[in-house]
């Protein structure tokens, strides 16, 4: 069966940008960057939090033909830049003092650390749209 | 490198409104964040999300002053203020255009409840009340 997650898939509206995000501003590990000359140039590019190294985001640009049809990419682009594509979920040790690292570094927040049931969490994007959200779990 | 998708910029504007719809927003200030002048962007915007910035922000007050209304004692006119509206009575008014009875008659309607544990952006955006009935609606069906 089924034995573990290894990679979540994010899109991208530009794979260099999103690289330079997810490394210098939230901090990522590059995992792979491969071009297949062969397949157009397609790009496999993943990043990953560090130390935990068996689950990577890759970092997915939208692919046109002969992948998808132009109306198809154009509806992706449009759904990733209006917010509507999804998220994913980080845990941190220290929701308030990431917040101020992550912020002065440049990252465009959506919710400044705020209590919850739960813990403190904070919600951010990526310069594509994606929402992620840290949460520093209550202890 | 690919530009991004010019709604990337009325994202943000939309974003403003879920993190400061507290503080004195109004759309022109809302239009700077996305670069656009007013006019223009309340017609973006309208594209991009399917309604007027101006509805986005005052169903989000409203979706929180009904929140408070129903988990707090915090006064009406309190609660006005805390979420960015002026005016008790323009509030009062709207309040009932969209759950179609007072703020009063609301609260006690609403006795609080134990809530799920999920974020609260969640909560403010799956509890943002849905009407047809703003003035806007006629206004921008005529132009």
């Amino acid at each position: 069966m089924l034995k573990q997650l290894t990679h979540v898939q994010v899109w991208v509206h530009d794979q260099d940008e999103a690289l330079a995000f997810y490394t210098e501003k939230l901090g990522m590990e590059l995992r792979e960057d491969v071009t297949v000359p062969e397949m157009g140039n397609f790009r496999w590019l993943s990043v990953g939090v560090p130390g935990q190294d068996d689950v990577a985001i890759t970092l997915m640009a939208i692919p046109g033909p002969p992948v998808f049809d132009e109306e198809t990419r154009e509806q992706i682009q449009k759904l990733l830049a209006t917010g509507a594509s999804g998220g994913l979920f980080f845990s941190t040790e220290d929701a308030k003092k990431s917040y101020e690292e992550l912020k002065s570094r440049g990252v465009e927040f959506t919710q400044e650390p705020t209590e919850q049931p739960y813990g403190i969490d904070a919600g951010f994007r990526d310069p594509s749209g994606n929402h992620f959200r840290m949460a520093q779990p209550r202890s | 490198m690919t530009p991004v998708p010019p709604e990337r910029h009325l994202l943000r504007a939309k974003d403003i409104v879920d993190a400061r719809f507290r503080e004195p927003l109004d759309v022109p200030a809302l239009a700077r964040a996305a670069y656009l002048s007013p006019a223009h962007f309340s017609r973006e915007f309208r594209r991009a999300f399917g309604e007027t910035p101006h509805r986005y922000l005052l169903t989000r007050r409203l979706e929180r002053a009904a929140a408070m209304l129903r988990n707090t004692d915090r006064s009406v006119a309190d609660i006005c203020l805390t979420v960015g509206l002026r005016s008790v009575g323009s509030f009062t008014t709207s309040f009932k255009r969209v759950y179609g009875v007072s703020p009063i008659a609301y609260r006690a309607a609403h006795p609080p409840v134990e809530r799920a544990r999920v974020p609260t952006c969640v909560l403010q955006a799956y509890a943002r009340p849905q009407s047809s009935s703003f003035r806007e609606d006629s206004r921008a069906a005529h132009g």
